[in-house]
Parts: C-alpha cells; sequence; structure tokens
C-alpha cells in the first residue's frame, strides 16, 4: 500500500462559545492516500465542514485546534506557525468552498485573481501567469478561456464562478484538494458537469480530493472510500459502494432510508426520529442513542471503533449483514 | 367534465426593472430609455384537479417560485387568471381570498422572530374569524400537536427551535388557515437529509387526513417524485411537459426533461461502477434575453430548425400528458400517419 | 435569573457582560432618578425668586448661605444654589431629551417604515423631503424654528423633533427595506393580513433595533442641542434655567476666577451625555448581528 498521503489522527476542534464548549471535532482519524477521492459525509452540525477547515488550519477564534494532527507529506501542520502554513495553502493543500465568492474578489478581474494566486508561490513574470491562467481555465470546462481573463465575477454565472474557484485551487496542482459542498448551491445540471469534470480533473493530475458533502448520492458517485460523521466524530467508514449497499452503523441506515429515491412514491419514509443533538452538552456514550432503534444500556459507554476487511465502524450494536 | 378545482389561464408575469429618478423624467419627457422586462413566467396555463399533487420542478431562474407565488397570490399576474373553485384569488392587485395558503422554503426566514409561535399561528385564524380570541389557545394547541410539536411550546419564540421544527410551525400556520390549496415553495430544500424525511412523512400525513390540494415547487426532483401525483417541468418561464408522476419519470419526452432527469445524481451500491453522468452542455440562458423560437434549442441535441424560428405550444401527446416540443410533435404525428396508413 | 428565552432577555443577558455599559447605564438611571426627585432632595427652589438673596450671589463652593444651608457647589450670579439649579437643570434637560427623542421616534419611524412599504409616490414625496432635510444641519434649521416659534418648552421641544424625526425616518426606511423583503413579511402578506397590521405588527417591531440605537444617539444630541440653544439664549425662558442656560450665565465670570458657575453645569452636562452614548454604543454591539458569536 502506498504511503498516506494525508493522515489526520485524534483531531479535536472545539469552539470556546460564551454558552459553552462546542466539540464540533470530537477525534477524528484518518488517512488519504495520493490520488484518491475520499467523501465526508453528514448533516449539518457533524462537523464535516469543521474537518475540512482544520485540515487547512482554516479555524478562527472562539474555534481551536486543541488536539490530535494533521500531516501532510509527513510534515504537521497542527501548530506550525502561520507563515509556514500560508506557504502550503494554495501550494499543496488547497480549499473549493461551497461559495465561490468566498475565493473570489469582487473587484479584481478573474484574470488579475487568477495570476495573484499562482505568483504568490512561484516567481513567474506576470505575462506567463496569464498563460498559465487561461490554460487552467480551460481545463475546468470554461469555454473562450482567454477572453474571459478579463471579465468579473459578477459577469459569471453560479456553476462558471464554481469553476473559477476550482480552477484557483487547481493552479499549482496540490496534493490535496477539500473541497467542502461544492456543488451543493448550483443546480443538477451544473452539478453533473462540476462532478463529472472534478473527476476527471483528480484523475489526471492525480490530486487528492477530500469530498464534503451531505449528498449521499453525489458522493456516492465520485468517492472511491466514504466516511460517515455524526456529532463531530467518524461513525462509520469504507469503500463507498460497500458501506451503502450494506451499513453497519444504524445512522447511515437511518440516512440511506430518508432518502425518497429509496421508498415506493407516495409511501412514508423510514424517518430518524429525533434532531440532531446541541454538540455543547453531549451526553456520555454513543451520540446517536437518543435516536436509536436499537439502542441499549451499553450505549453509554463510547462505542469502540471496530474494524475489519477495510471498513470501520463505532457501535455497541452494528447491523447485521441484509441478505 | 366538473370545472377544475383551481385553474391556471395564460399566467404572464413580467418584472420591470425600476428606473432611477432622472431615468423616469427622461422617459417622460419622451426619450429612449432602455427598459428591458423581464418574463419570469409565460402564458402559463394549467389545471390542478381537487385532492391532487401538482409537482413543479425545474432549475433556478426557471419561474417556478414566482408561478408559486402568483398562485399563493402573493404577485399579481401581469395578465392571466388563476381561479380557485371559479373564483380569482386575487383582485385589483390584492389578496382576496384565504383558501390559498403558503409554506416557504427558509423556515429561519418565514418565521416573524419577534412573535412567539402561538401567535404566529393564531394571528391569521383571528383575523379571519376562523377562532376568536377566546379560542385561540386551544385552536393552536390543537394544530400544533397536529404537526408533531409540543402544544405547550406556544409560548416559545422562533429561535428556540431546530429548522425541522420551525418548518412544523410553518406548516401548522398555514393549515390554521384552514385552506383548501397549500402552496408548498421548496418547503424542504434548506433541511437536513434525515429532518428532511420527517417533514415529507408529516406532509404526506396531513394530506391524506384533509384532502388538501397541493402545488409542491421543488428542484429536487427525487422529492418531487415522491410527493407528486402529477409533475409540471419548467423552463424559462414556461411549462415544457406535463403529466402523471411515474410516466414522466419513466419515460420523458421532452429532451430537457431526459436531460435533467439524467443529471439527477444517484445513490451507486456497486463497486467499481464507473457512474456515467448525462450532462447538458452549456448553461441556462439570461431570461432578459431568452433565445428565440424555443428556449431550449442552443441546449438541445436534437433542435432542428423549426426549433429556431418558432415558440413550441404544449400538444397532447398521449394519456393527459402534454408536452412542448417540435421533434416530439413530428414523431407524434408520423406515428399517427403510420398508425392510420 | 434572566429568562434568556424572551428577545429582551437574552438582550439584557449580553449587555450584563460589559462592565462600562453597566456602570454608564446605572449612571443614566441615577441621574434620571435624582432629576425626577429635583423638587425633593434639591436643597432649595431655584424657581422661588422669593427665596434667593443677592447677598448669597457668586459664592465659592462650601459657602454658608443666609438661607442657613451650605452650598457645595457654590452660587450663580443671583444667589442661587448652584446643586439645586443643576439638579433643576437636568430634570428639564432629560425631560426635553426623552420627549423630544420620543416623538421623533414615533413620528420618523412611521413615516419610514411606511414609505418602504408603501412604495411608490409615497416612497418618493416622504424620503426626499427627508433626504432634503437631513442636508441641513439639525442646529441651523432648530435655531430658525425656535426663533419663528418663540420661547417654551412646548416650541423647543417642536424644533428638535423637527430637526430629529429625519434621522428616525432615514433609519427606519433602510432596516425596513431590508426587511420587507424577508419571508415573514411575504408570509404575512399571503395570509392576507391587512396592511396596518403588516406594517405596525411585523415590520415595524423588526425595524426596532437599528431605531433603538439611533434613539439613544439622538436623545443625547436633543439634550446637547437644548444646551447649545439655552447657551445662545433661544432656548427656554429665563425663568426655568436648564444647564445649557446655567453655563452661559456663568461663562462672563470664568475670567474672574469664578470658575464653579460654569463648570458644574458643565461636568453634568457632559457626565449625562457621555452616559448616554456609552449605553448607546452597547446597544448597537449588541443589536448589530455581524459581532454575534
Amino acid at each position: 500500500m502506498n504511503a498516506p498521503l494525508l493522515e489526520v489522527e485524534g483531531l479535536r476542534t472545539h469552539f470556546f462559545t460564551r454558552a459553552g464548549v462546542v466539540k464540533a471535532v470530537d477525534g477524528v482519524s484518518f488517512a488519504l492516500a495520493p490520488g484518491e477521492i475520499l467523501g465526508l459525509v453528514g448533516e449539518s452540525g457533524s462537523g464535516k465542514s469543521v474537518t475540512g477547515f482544520s485540515l487547512l488550519g482554516l479555524i478562527d477564534p472562539p474555534g481551536r485546534i486543541v488536539d490530535g494532527s494533521v500531516r501532510l507529506e509527513g510534515e504537521e501542520l497542527v501548530g506550525m506557525p502561520t507563515r509556514a502554513l500560508r506557504r502550503l495553502r494554495g501550494r499543496r493543500i488547497a480549499m473549493v468552498f461551497q461559495d465561490p465568492m468566498m475565493t473570489l474578489n469582487p473587484v479584481l478581474s478573474i484574470g488579475t485573481q487568477m495570476s495573484l494566486a499562482i505568483r504568490a508561490h512561484d516567481a513567474v513574470s506576470d505575462k506567463a501567469a496569464r498563460e498559465r491562467s487561461a490554460a487552467v481555465l480551460a481545463r475546468v470546462g470554461i469555454p473562450d478561456a482567454r477572453a474571459r481573463l478579463d471579465a468579473f465575477p459578477h459577469e459569471f454565472s453560479g456553476g462558471m464562478r464554481q469553476r473559477v474557484a476550482i480552477a484557483i485551487a487547481m493552479a499549482h496542482s496540490p496534493a490535496v484538494i477539500v473541497a467542502d459542498e461544492p456543488t451543493t448551491a448550483l443546480d443538477v445540471s451544473i452539478q453533473a458537469q462540476i462532478l463529472f469534470e472534478m473527476r476527471e480533473l483528480a484523475r489526471e493530475s492525480g490530486t487528492a480530493l477530500v469530498w464534503i458533502s451531505h449528498d449521499l448520492a453525489t458522493v456516492s458517485s465520485l468517492a472511491e472510500r466514504i466516511l460517515v460523521m455524526y456529532a463531530g466524530r467518524i461513525v462509520e467508514e469504507g469503500a463507498t459502494a460497500t458501506v451503502l449497499r450494506d451499513p453497519r452503523h444504524p445512522y447511515t441506515r437511518g440516512l440511506l432510508d430518508s432518502l425518497p429515491a429509496t421508498a415506493e412514491p407516495g409511501r412514508p419514509l423510514n424517518q430518524i426520529p429525533g434532531t440532531t443533538p446541541s454538540l455543547l452538552a453531549l451526553p456520555p456514550g454513543c451520540p446517536f442513542a437518543p435516536r436509536c432503534a436499537h439502542a441499549s444500556g451499553s450505549c453509554r459507554e463510547d462505542p469502540p471503533r471496530r474494524a475489519a476487511a477495510g471498513r470501520a465502524y463505532r457501535c455497541h450494536h452494528p447491523l447485521e449483514r441484509v441478505a | 367534465m366538473t370545472a377544475p378545482f383551481l385553474s391556471l389561464d395564460a399566467i404572464t408575469r413580467r418584472f420591470e426593472p425600476r428606473l432611477i429618478l432622472g431615468d423616469r423624467i427622461a422617459a417622460r419627457l419622451g426619450a429612449r430609455v432602455e427598459n428591458r422586462p423581464v418574463r419570469a413566467v409565460t402564458e402559463v396555463s394549467l389545471e390542478i384537479a381537487k385532492g391532487e399533487t401538482l409537482g413543479l420542478v425545474g432549475e433556478s431562474g426557471c419561474g417556478k417560485s414566482t408561478l408559486g407565488r402568483v398562485v399563493a397570490g402573493i404577485l399579481p399576474p401581469t395578465s392571466g387568471t388563476v381561479l380557485i373553485d371559479g373564483k380569482p384569488v386575487i383582485e385589483h392587485g390584492r389578496k382576496v381570498t384565504t383558501r390559498v395558503q403558503t409554506v416557504f422554503q427558509d423556515p429561519y426566514a418565514s418565521l416573524d422572530p419577534r412573535m412567539r409561535i402561538g401567535d404566529i399561528v393564531a394571528e391569521g385564524p383571528i383575523a379571519h374569524g376562523l377562532a376568536s380570541k377566546a379560542d385561540a389557545p386551544g385552536y393552536v394547541r390543537d394544530w400544533l400537536s397536529r404537526v408533531g410539536l409540543d402544544p405547550d411550546f406556544a409560548g416559545r419564540y422562533p429561535h428556540q427551535f431546530s429548522g425541522g421544527q420551525r418548518q412544523r410551525v410553518a406548516i401548522a400556520r398555514a393549515l390554521a388557515m384552514q385552506p383548501d390549496l397549500l402552496v408548498c415553495d421548496e418547503p424542504v430544500a434548506s433541511l437536513d437529509v434525515s429532518i428532511q424525511a420527517q417533514i415529507i412523512n408529516l406532509f404526506l400525513e396531513l394530506r391524506r387526513e384533509l384532502g388538501i390540494t397541493c402545488l409542491f415547487i421543488s428542484h429536487d426532483l427525487r422529492v418531487v417524485r415522491h410527493v407528486s401525483d402529477r409533475v409540471a417541468i419548467m423552463y424559462l418561464g414556461r411549462i415544457v411537459e406535463i403529466g402523471a408522476t411515474e410516466a414522466i419519470y419513466r419515460d420523458p419526452q421532452h429532451p430537457y426533461t431526459r436531460a435533467l432527469l439524467g443529471s439527477v445524481p444517484k445513490l451507486v451500491l456497486e463497486d467499481d461502477e464507473l457512474v456515467r453522468f448525462e450532462t447538458i452542455s452549456g448553461e441556462i440562458p439570461s431570461p432578459l434575453a431568452p433565445p428565440p423560437g424555443c428556449t431550449f434549442h442552443p441546449r438541445c441535441p436534437v433542435a432542428v430548425e423549426a426549433c429556431r424560428r418558432e415558440v413550441p405550444v404544449l400538444f397532447d401527446d398521449s394519456d393527459g400528458r402534454m408536452v412542448a416540443c417540435h421533434v416530439r410533435a413530428m414523431e407524434r404525428a408520423a406515428m399517427t400517419k403510420e398508425g392510420s396508413a | 435569573m434572566i429568562d434568556t428565552s424572551t428577545p429582551l432577555g437574552r438582550f439584557w443577558a449580553g449587555f450584563r457582560e460589559n462592565p462600562v455599559a453597566v456602570a454608564a447605564l446605572t449612571m443614566v438611571a441615577a441621574i434620571v432618578l435624582v432629576a425626577v426627585a429635583a423638587p425633593l432632595i434639591a436643597p432649595q427652589d431655584p424657581y422661588d425668586l422669593g427665596g434667593l438673596s443677592l447677598l448669597d450671589a457668586r459664592r465659592p463652593p462650601g459657602h454658608v448661605g443666609s438661607g442657613g444651608y451650605v452650598h457645595l457647589l457654590g452660587t450663580d450670579a443671583q444667589g442661587r444654589d448652584l446643586l439645586s439649579a443643576i439638579l433643576y437643570g437636568l430634570r428639564i434637560s432629560v425631560q426635553i431629551g426623552l420627549l423630544a427623542g420620543g416623538v421623533a421616534l414615533a413620528i420618523g419611524a412611521s413615516l419610514g417604515v411606511t414609505a418602504a412599504y408603501a412604495g411608490g409616490i409615497v416612497e418618493t414625496l416622504v424620503m426626499r423631503i427627508v433626504d432634503l432635510q437631513l442636508s441641513f444641519p439639525a442646529i441651523l434649521l432648530a435655531l430658525v424654528l425656535v426663533a419663528l416659534l418663540g420661547q417654551g418648552k412646548a416650541q423647543l421641544v417642536t424644533a428638535l423633533v423637527a430637526a430629529q424625526y429625519a434621522y428616525f425616518a432615514r433609519t427606519a426606511y433602510g432596516a425596513a427595506t431590508a426587511e420587507r423583503r424577508k419571508d415573514y413579511i411575504e408570509a404575512a402578506t399571503a395570509t392576507p393580513l391587512s396592511r396596518a397590521r403588516v406594517v405596525f405588527r411585523h415590520l415595524l417591531p423588526n425595524c426596532m433595533p437599528p431605531l433603538i440605537v439611533v434613539a439613544t444617539v439622538q436623545i443625547a444630541n436633543s439634550i446637547a442641542l437644548e444646551a447649545t440653544l439655552s447657551f445662545l439664549g433661544l432656548g427656554l425662558p429665563v425663568t426655568e434655567p436648564s444647564l445649557g442656560m446655567l453655563i452661559s450665565n456663568g461663562f462672563v465670570y470664568m475670567m474672574s476666577g469664578r470658575y464653579w458657575i460654569s463648570v458644574y453645569p458643565g461636568v453634568a452636562l457632559i457626565v449625562l451625555i457621555v452616559a448616554i452614548n456609552l449605553v448607546g454604543d452597547q446597544v448597537r454591539d449588541q443589536l448589530n448581528p455581524r459581532l454575534h458569536r
């Protein structure tokens, strides 16, 4: 097996708010191989986005990474000085946000922004940077890329803006791109185009992708491996198709059953009762227990991580394989 | 045949950009000021039978929300009429009926943050005499429990609830007006998957109990398939296809419907299966300058010359299915000719 | 325990976290209390001309007057006890500030919110008048009005309201144009509820946060404006000495070393205005959603 490109161990990111400590990410570990596409799935409040932001050290007060390590190509990122981190960001590890305007500056032309991004890490002439910008834009499927360099973000549609944001992330052919719900705000037809292109781009350039999404269907059509998060922890992980076909954790099962596509039209969906717990006052033990049909007294204790045959889950009462 | 329960007749809704004062004066003085109206909805006619749920789908900017707001009586149409049981919903720009109620997309925005939820639910029924001030607390408790909320929550404020619970409050507010038609504008779009399932179940249950008619607007084709009896697909302000849900999902006739259904990501349960995306090329044109003829022709894989010139009208395809496509119309004509020959 | 479930409870819970603001609020409350209770606690009635003696005029702080009591802050040119005059002056300032601020808030907010909701010709008409008025300095307008209307409390309040309602109207209009696009307003019109109900039950309450911020600033401004007008001799009649007039009266004696006649009323005025502004700052921080964690 390849040496992992990115290794996350025991990551804990907590937010110290007025109301108390929010344990947004509470002990997350995983590894990412070069060129791998990893899906990070969960509902709002599961900590999937905060995990993504933590990988790049993009956590602002009142939040803080309190424990754990993130190693990129063997180099520890947690606790790295901001300046050193900034040299890595964009070059070795990049991020695509749900809202492309998080990346784009509304008052600069696309060409200027891309040149700035390129020249931030490479000492090239302005002209060379523009050439490279046009080339990357063409790669993410922007027609007539050279002419669009002088356009401003507001002249682009939502889908085109997201393509530009992806192009900026790809500009230095980073080893890892963390994509946080990049297609959620887009229309289905545009989403399908971007999913398709991202998969091709990752394959061509050998870039590994961490794809954060709430949508099991998009993740299943893209990611080789999947991590399911709930209340700041990974509750189940493994090869995407295996996990989704045959989930062991009742939460994964519940998520799948909540999808309208899995039930006969007009019939009630097999819903998970209750709501996601407040991360301020999580009871000890399995955070899913209050909503779980299989919960018992033993769920008051933290379920251990059980791993076998390339997959793992944290549950005292794992579901048996359905015949 | 009995008159349809809800009927829309040639609804058009334009938005005129507001001119600045100088331009307005210039226009008054006879100068040529560019003021292109946006046509959000163009000549939409459709009917919904009593007790039926019609799903309205389309991508952003297709006019589905505008159409929903016209039906709900929030926006007066530029031309055309909306009749419920033969009576108009809007007269002289004002809504004149309480028989149509609305559930909005974002439960964080649709509830007044400064009102207790009990007052939110009670306000409309008291104003319209559906409940007296004295009976209101009991009336509110009844509706809160019917949407699955603890009636003792009536004294709380919206910020004390989760998104799913707020959407239940919004549903209670709409249903407490005892409407005959419910317009649901993306009611589950802003909710998490597990909460989405709860709200869909609640909707299915209440619909069965109350026999309510519904216009269900959504961009999520999977949700629409689950709740609708019939579906209408909109593209750039027009309905391109309308018919029974299962028939359309199984065998879409309009090239846009086909492409849209092909774009929906599916749950992949096989190892090493490489998903093929059937993507539509290009982007949705601006409604400010829609293409001539069939508005879909620049992205359409089967467009012919006629599509560039003439706007296709909805024709009866089969079994109550209506399609607005020149190519399909020609195919259909050829098939009937063959059949009669 | 504070009930943090209501909007007011949450507001107060946050407010308490800033000790400076709490101190300022305590100060404002104390001044208001003292001002209200002035007739009960002031050693002397400064309006009672019969109780004044010119023998006691311009005495320094600590002087024992002919009335037999100590003038803690000295006396003014008419022999008034300065402490009593300041207490009564504060009473007038607070009264006029609250009255002018409150009336301007009511008029301005209603106008602004109505203009935003109605749109069309009403909006254009109201907001252009407001804009026109905002292009003049408030003091100029107040000066002209006082000159036209004459002296007196009612006239002064009218002038202050006329000079200040425009700030409220502008703020209310801005807040209401943002709020009226929100879904809950659409939901109210979709019910349907009457226009008056939508405007006054839903739109106006949700425009209150920025208006309250402006109100604190404007109350402080009315007090300062009133003091300015009185200082110029245009505000209240001489029989009702406000802080501005006290400062003005003592001004001529500043050079002769009788500082207290001007300085103590000035200090009282500054403390009042600064305290109100500190409270206003915290209110603004509190109500600004962007600063919320």
